[in-house]
């Protein structure tokens, strides 16, 4: 029986692996709050991810409930925050941006459900305080 | 000696396919497709606290009250008429109704003749209707989302079904101008109140 020739199969091997490089997006950066976003039917895609801010709200991770509870908490970057450090996040995060990118910001926000409207409240007026106006409710379609 | 019939060794190029197999499967793992979607939504400006600033008069006809509690139930207050509790897959549309005052009843906003991007040209709007959406704050962000999906929703199918009657194609297939045009023939009036808490807070 002829033996199948498998010269190619790098190639082959090589090709998939570019692909997974290229739409692969590294996390960047470890939850410590869990959340599950809410389902809805008027989702539009995020464009660009580079200009996106992302705020995390929901319940501390299992590690850290013994020290904060279940209560949701806020989640900027890799810490733990209060509603009144989003000020200066937004501030940071705008910096980072070139120039002709800052009118076109936006912040997404990755609510869990059961949050409360009252934190989500409280981060939508600091956000508008900041100039942040284009905000998105990230969800899962429906 | 015979020069000539010496051989170059190849390369043994067996071991690639696993070393890029590895490769492969650790950025299968790694991966996480985008699939980052949301909802989209343009915040007002900031309250400016240095002008004491008088609530904008609004005519009753041309308010639609979305009050949630803190139960989830969601009420609906039009105009004068009393407010009447609706599911929140009645609310879309209730709202669309609201919005489009098709038959230019007296009870829905007001219409007015407005200067739009051609092909519209002169038309008759709802252009003072506002939705102000109330919310508790011991409501779950989930009802909250569910209910804004519905009213947004509102707004993107009435712009739909008039692209499709001026165009003969959906909203998402026009190009930016038509799409412009369009959000002006039905501009997004929804206003988010400061929620009040009327019960006691967890």
């Amino acid at each position: 029986m002829p033996e199948l020739n498998t010269s190619s199969l790098p190639d082959l091997i090589f090709s998939i692996l570019f692909f997974f490089m290229i739409v692969t997006s590294m996390r960047e950066v470890e939850l410590k709050v869990e959340f599950k976003t809410p389902a809805g039917t008027e989702l539009e895609k995020l464009e660009r991810k580079s200009l996106v801010s992302n705020i995390y709200i929901g319940k501390p991770t299992r590690e850290f409930r013994a020290k904060l509870g279940t209560q949701s908490r806020i989640q900027l970057n890799d810490k733990f925050a209060d509603v009144s450090h989003i000020r200066e996040y937004i501030q940071d995060e705008r910096a980072s941006l070139a120039e002709r990118d800052k009118p076109f910001m936006k912040v997404s926000i990755k609510g869990d459900k059961d949050t409360q409207m009252g934190i989500i409240t409280d981060v939508k007026m600091e956000l508008r305080k900041a100039w942040a106006l284009s905000i998105v409710y990230s969800a899962a379609q429906r | 000696m015979a020069k000539g019939k010496r051989k170059v060794p190849g390369l043994n190029g067996s071991s690639m396919a696993d070393i890029s197999f590895i490769m492969l499967i650790f950025f299968l793992v790694t991966t996480s497709m985008d699939t980052d979607r949301g909802l989209h939504v343009r915040l007002p400006n900031p309250p400016d606290e240095n002008i004491e600033q008088d609530p904008p008069k609004i005519r009753k006809r041309n308010s639609l009250i979305v009050n949630v509690n803190m139960h989830g139930q969601v009420m609906v207050t039009q105009g004068e008429k009393a407010g009447i509790e609706v599911q929140i897959s009645e609310l879309r549309q209730l709202a669309k109704d609201f919005i489009e005052n098709r038959e230019d009843r007296m009870d829905y906003p007001e219409k007015h003749a407005v200067e739009l991007p051609a092909p519209f040209g002169v038309q008759m709007i709802t252009d003072k209707h506002v939705i102000s959406l109330q919310t508790d704050r011991a409501v779950a962000y989930d009802i909250y989302f569910q209910v804004s999906n519905e009213l947004y929703g509102a707004y993107n199918e009435l712009r739909d079904e008039l692209a499709r009657r001026t165009f003969g194609y959906g909203y998402k297939e026009c190009n930016e101008d038509q799409q412009l045009a369009i959000r002006q023939y039905y501009k997004c009036m929804i206003s988010e109140a400061e929620p009040r808490s009327y019960g006691p807070q967890q």
